[in-house]
């Protein structure tokens, strides 16, 4: 009775703040001037957009990253342009993207390695089906399918081999069904069923996993059913009083942001994979946002959780912001990688869209000062929404991706900007390297703001370089996983990978793993020197958060994959001995599972394992994740 | 361990050496003024940042891991910091070295020409420079060659000059610093000082080693220092100390490079310069203090010839490979990088090892002339040879030591009586050859009456001087001589007995010569492949047997350690015999030497056993642990 009652005084709230926005078209100043950032966002009108798909392969690719209308490719003059409409570099021509990319990788737009253009179905194991189950399951109602394709599509992630494997064409075991519960009380059925049948349950949420999470274990010999959330995506109610809003956790990132900014509202809960990662699957790989300095990551978001787990239902009795009830119950379902149950329901924080949003950026004479700015800034506590330094290597990536200049005026005025800075200001452009920044907040402010870290900075050398410099910056990550997909189609293949890191090793860290990186794969043979780079993504009063790029042309080498996978695991072991953790958002999953022990002694693991133990004992989630 | 495969992969034998060049030779033929003004434009490290001699004193000061040290030294003391922080400014301003160009120029000129009147040759492995060119613009360089004579640091320097590579800095004895107006002059050209002991010092360790370490970090220059600690009055390697290995290799430990290149050199002289300086030391006679008197005196030896002298720069040893797998460098982590931490356990086996290693690698590469060969042979003589027997012998031990993998240096064309009369001539002062034979003997004859006991002591300077180039050899044997020992007194042909009677008298001999702790059974393994490819002996699956035409060469092996058994010998039955309850260390030595007179006056002791000197203090280290073992 009583969450009807909220439920619909909620709904009416909603129906007013409706009106209210309606009512005030364009010149709203404030949703205006937020839409305008989002560089990366879809541009598509917000009210009309539709929600993910029961079968994304018709909108999204089924071998690469993204929706199936933009993509990098080479045109037939040679130079590099994305399709589609969906993003501010689609239609555009970016001419100096071809040589970054001939130049850096020794790659050659003859040789192309193209990825088989569909799914060969005829590969894919025919479905292991528990009959009884599906039979209970129609009963009670839920959305199911044993399709090939829908099968294929949930049975990985974004790793680089999930995806080179289907590229050419090989599929592995694959999920037996897909099922597509509509709330938390079809989930409850899924689980109970799953445990009276004895069968496997992996939830999928985005499917943007970079950790083998999603991939489905060999020894498996049960049934395994992809819980798709996909279709729990409604935001149950917005609490203004309490600026929390209650949301069910299968809907993705975009799809909350937008539905909260047509209400005034944002979570400012922003990773790179925002456009399809899930609110759920954030919870479980413990997601940090590009904002997180202001909003907090999504450990500091979260009010309530409600998860079901074979042995029921986990979640806290009040809204309290924050309890001392013993150990935070919270913490064990953040991070648990889908191994105790499935996350259904979330109450967040919300705030109001800011009324002002500024990017910016700042030239470096090399990768030292910049790391002690943003170590000066940190102490300081001012960093603005977001704040990343970028390597020299980054910083001319990001420079190959500028599309093509519209006048002869704006050509001129680039030449002059960098004549002013490697001439005039005397930087190595082998050296120099940019930090990109993003303020928020309300005008005033965020120009106070703007000042006081552009103050810090010039301390250490930089030098205020643009808003244009900045956006770049934060455009590179959301089509880098698009230009993966470009440089496969080239022989050339690559990985991101992160950790987090006190602030005294940051340099040494880096400038470590960077050279093993190099070395490792001169040593198993690649023939071309690797790109390895990195950006310092995240700063921390006690440390940052540091991001590596690593890709390399991989022609004359019989086993590009398992190549790939040595010289990652060798930058892995690089990170730990150099004082880096294991992961600080990606999750472990199974790739990096062999270090858990190492990372929270075996006490700790033991800890995790006996509440697996109490909580799956049959282990019905048996995605095999972290322990 | 029977079942370990024999073929050993490091086998010596096996070992490809680079060609050598002599770099006098260009120096005889144009100035040494104008090669020492020449333009030196040394190839650099490429993540150097450059700085100053001043400025790196500042950093050093200024350093975290120093400024941690100050304050907890002036918590324990009860002084204040900045009282703390001047005494390390002294410290450091009493180490620290000033290169200058100039300085190292006039050292150029002057080497130059001392050089060419000392040496024939100096000979160097091109090859190894041109791999040390490479080594130095990749990773911050750490050189490490072998320590017989003082020489040894001054021909570095000139050569990396000579060669356009950066010029080191080099770790040196505080005695040096004695020398009013050297130790500047050396310090200028590189060398900086440290204490001989300063065990307990915490401020001195910290200031010493945040300066070797800062400038490795800033890549400033190549460190250089001796393994072995101090010269090796015996030829013989020393036990390698592990404390500057430690503090060079920290940097990588803890992340802060990302690797260190370690290059062994391995110097050798064909007549060593101090050779009866240093038997007379070994004798009791106090080693004549550093000064620049005492070096004005040392004149006279610039009028002597010493043959060549070989200088072969190693392969680069990278301590990342090295330590791959034995050390977890995220041991690490959870202290602040800046505060001191004593090496952990693993830590300390691993530079051990290391040390023991890098110093093998320095024996393997050390030239050897036929001198040593014939040194060898007439301390196994006393009564002396008759030419032709030696020139016979002479010829067997070289292709024993080849086979072995001895580095020999034999001139190539020329006939083998013709290289023994060679080296006699260059060695005629340790020599009485007359009427075909050849006997080791004191050549400027006592112009008055000695008493015995002179007599006996002139006579140990030439065995002693003799044997340090014997020495030089002893790693070569020393494998199948422990075999050969072990055999003989094993009484047992069973594999097991002869590995276990091995093992014992590899614990006894473990400090005495360089044997890499854990590596026993490989050191068998080795040993028994040697002998069995010279078809000594027969290695079946649990017998080893002697072959009927091994004879000669197991007694060849067996003699070559007696003098160490010897020696150890006497020790034993001093402490048996003489020794009172309080006997220091300090006095040990003496009271040894004096026992073994004792016995050599009687008849009991010949006077070519005398390495019980030397041996003294090992022997004890020796019982020690073999006392822990049993």
């Amino acid at each position: 009775m009583a969450s009807n009652s909220s439920s619909s005084s909620a709904q009416q709230r909603l129906r007013i703040i409706a009106g209210h926005l309606q009512k005030r078209p364009e010149d709203e100043h404030a949703s205006v001037a937020a839409q305008e950032c989002k560089a990366e966002t879809p541009r598509s009108n917000p009210s009309s957009a539709a929600p993910v798909p029961k079968r994304r392969q018709e909108i999204m690719k089924w071998n690469g990253w993204g929706y199936s209308d933009s993509r990098f490719l080479f045109n037939k003059k040679g130079q590099a342009e994305f399709t589609g409409k969906r993003y501010r570099l689609s239609g555009l021509i970016l001419p100096s993207l071809k040589d970054w990319f001939e130049g850096t990788f020794g790659a050659n737009l003859q040789h192309k390695s193209p990825a088989t253009p569909t799914v060969n179905l005829s590969a894919v194991a025919p479905p292991n089906l528990n009959e009884p189950f599906i039979e209970d399951l129609k009963a009670a109602g839920v959305a199911a399918s044993h399709d090939p394709e829908d099968r294929v599509f949930r049975a990985h992630g974004h790793c680089l081999h999930e995806i080179f494997a289907l590229r050419e064409g090989r599929i592995g075991r694959v999920p037996d069904m897909v099922v597509w519960p509509s709330c938390h009380s079809d989930v409850e059925k899924i689980v109970e069923l799953a445990c009276k049948h004895n069968v496997c349950l992996i939830p999928y949420g985005g499917g943007t996993s970079v950790s083998s999470a999603l991939e489905c274990p060999h020894e498996e010999t049960r049934s395994i059913v992809s819980l798709d959330t996909s279709q729990m995506n409604r935001i149950l109610w917005i609490d203004e009083k309490n600026l929390t809003a209650h949301v069910e956790a299968g809907i993705i990132g975009q799809d909350l942001e937008r539905q909260l900014n047509e209400h005034g509202y944002c979570t400012g809960h922003e990773p790179d994979s925002m456009e399809f990662s899930s609110l759920g699957g954030w919870v479980a790989t413990r997601a940090s946002g590009m904002k997180k300095n202001i909003y907090g990551n999504i450990e500091d978001l979260v009010v309530h959780i409600k998860m079901v787990t074979p042995r029921g239902v986990i979640e806290k009795s009040c809204l309290g912001p924050r309890m001392s009830t013993g150990p935070d119950i919270h913490h064990f379902i953040l991070g648990s990688e889908g191994t105790l149950g499935v996350v259904t329901e979330v109450t967040m924080k919300i705030r109001p869209i800011p009324e002002y949003q500024k990017y910016g950026s700042v030239v470096f004479p090399n990768f030292q000062q910049g790391v002690a700015c943003l170590r000066e800034v940190a102490r300081q506590r001012c960093a603005p929404a977001s704040i990343r330094l970028m390597d020299n290597e980054q910083f001319q990536f990001g420079h190959a991706l500028k599309p093509q200049v519209s006048s002869i005026f704006m050509s001129f005025l680039d030449g002059l900007k960098k004549f002013y800075i490697t001439k005039f200001k005397g930087f190595d452009p082998h050296h120099l390297c940019v930090a990109t920044l993003l303020f928020e907040g309300d005008r005033g402010k965020v120009l106070q703001h703007e000042k006081q870290v552009y103050d810090i900075a010039a301390k250490f050398g930089g030098l205020a370089a643009g808003e244009d410099n900045g956006q770049r910056g934060y455009m590179l990550t959301f089509v880098i996983a698009y230009l993966r997909d470009l440089g496969m189609d080239y022989y050339v293949i690559g990985e991101s990978f992160e950790t987090s890191v006190p602030w005294d090793r940051v340099l040494d860290l880096c400038r470590n793993v960077k050279e093993r990186i190099v070395r490792e794969c001169k040593e198993r043979g690649v023939q071309f020197p690797p790109l390895s780079t990195c950006r310092v993504t995240q700063t921390y009063d006690a440390g940052a958060c540091v991001y590596f790029y690593f890709a390399f042309n991989y022609r004359g080498l019989s086993d590009p994959v398992h190549v790939y996978e040595q010289v990652e695991h060798a930058a892995r072991e690089e990170i730990l001995a150099n004082g880096g953790s294991l992961s600080h958002h990606h999750g472990v999953g199974k790739l990096r599972k062999e270090w858990m022990k190492e990372s929270v002694s075996g006490v700790g693991l033991g800890m995790l394992k006996s509440v697996k133990e109490y909580v799956d004992p049959q282990n019905i989630f048996g995605n095999r994740n972290l322990l | 361990m029977a079942s370990r495969a024999l073929y050993s992969p490091r086998h010596p034998v096996l070992k490809k050496r680079d060609d050598f060049e002599d770099v006098l030779e260009e120096r005889r033929r144009s100035s040494d003024l104008r090669y020492a003004l020449r333009c030196y434009t040394p190839t650099l490290y490429k993540g150097l940042v450059p700085c100053k001699v001043s400025m790196l004193k500042s950093i050093v000061l200024q350093s975290d891991h120093l400024q941690c040290v100050i304050k907890q030294v002036s918590s324990e003391s009860g002084d204040s910091t900045e009282c703390v922080a001047e005494e390390a400014s002294l410290i450091l301003d009493e180490m620290a070295h000033r290169m200058q160009l100039s300085t190292v120029r006039f050292f150029v000129f002057t080497l130059s020409k001392a050089f060419k009147r000392l040496f024939r040759s100096v000979c160097v492995n091109e090859e190894g420079i041109q791999r040390l060119q490479q080594a130095v613009q990749e990773h911050p360089v750490v050189l490490l060659p072998s320590h017989r004579s003082y020489m040894d640091f001054l021909m570095m320097s000139y050569l990396l000059y000579m060669f356009d590579l950066p010029l080191p800095v080099i770790a040196a004895g505080m005695d040096f610093m004695s020398m009013k107006f050297i130790g500047e002059m050396l310090r200028m050209s590189g060398a900086f000082f440290i204490r001989r002991s300063f065990g307990g010092d915490k401020l001195y360790w910290a200031v010493f080693s945040e300066y070797v370490k800062t400038m490795l970090r800033k890549g400033y220059a190549p460190i250089e220092f001796f393994l072995e600690g101090t010269r090796s009055r015996t030829c013989k390697s020393l036990t390698p100390k592990t404390g500057l290995l430690n503090i060079v290799m920290e940097p990588f430990f803890k992340g802060e490079l990302f690797d260190v290149s370690l290059v062994p050199v391995s110097i050798s002289y064909e007549r060593v310069l101090e050779e009866s300086l240093y038997a007379r030391e070994l004798l009791g006679v106090p080693k004549p203090k550093e000064s620049t008197s005492g070096l004005l005196k040392a004149r006279r030896v610039l009028s002597e010839d010493y043959g060549s002298m070989h200088v072969y720069f190693g392969h680069p040893v990278s301590v990342r490979s090295l330590a791959e797998g034995k050390i977890k460098r995220s041991q690490y982590n959870l202290l602040p990088r800046y505060i001191p931490q004593k090496p952990s356990v693993d830590t300390h086996e691993f530079l051990n090892d290391a040390a023991f290693r890098l110093v093998r690698i320095q024996e393997e590469n050390m030239v050897l002339k036929p001198w040593v060969l014939i040194a060898t042979l007439l301390l196994q003589n006393p009564d002396g040879m008759d030419l032709s027997s030696l020139t016979e012998q002479t010829d067997w031990l070289r292709h024993l030591a080849l086979a072995f993998g001895a580095f020999l240096d034999w001139p190539d064309h020329e006939a083998c009586s013709e290289v023994i009369s060679c080296s006699l001539a260059l060695h005629r002062r340790l020599l009485s050859v007359s009427a075909g034979h050849v006997q080791l003997s004191v050549t400027d004859a006592p112009q008055v009456e000695t008493t015995p006991e002179e007599a006996v002591f002139q006579r140990a300077v030439v065995v002693l001087s003799c044997a340090s180039y014997r020495n030089q050899i002893l790693h070569v044997f020393l494998r199948p001589a422990l075999l050969a020992v072990a055999m003989q007194s094993a009484n047992s042909s069973r594999k097991d007995d002869i590995y276990n009677c091995f093992n014992f008298l590899r614990n006894m001999f473990s400090n005495e010569f360089i044997l890499c702790p854990g590596d026993s059974v490989q050191d068998f393994e080795e040993a028994c492949y040697l002998l069995m490819k010279r078809g000594v002996l027969q290695v079946l699956e649990h017998e080893i047997v002697m072959s009927a035409s091994g004879q000669s060469t197991l007694a060849f092996l067996c003699s070559v350690l007696e003098p160490f058994l010897q020696g150890y010998q006497v020790v034993c039955r001093y402490l048996c015999e003489e020794t009172n309850e309080n006997l220091t260390e300090k006095e040990f030595i003496p009271a040894v030497r004096s026992f073994a007179l004792k016995l050599i006056l009687a008849g009991r002791l010949k006077c070519f056993h005398i390495h019980t000197v030397s041996a003294s203090l090992d022997v004890l280290w020796a019982f020690e642990v073999l006392w822990l073992f049993n």
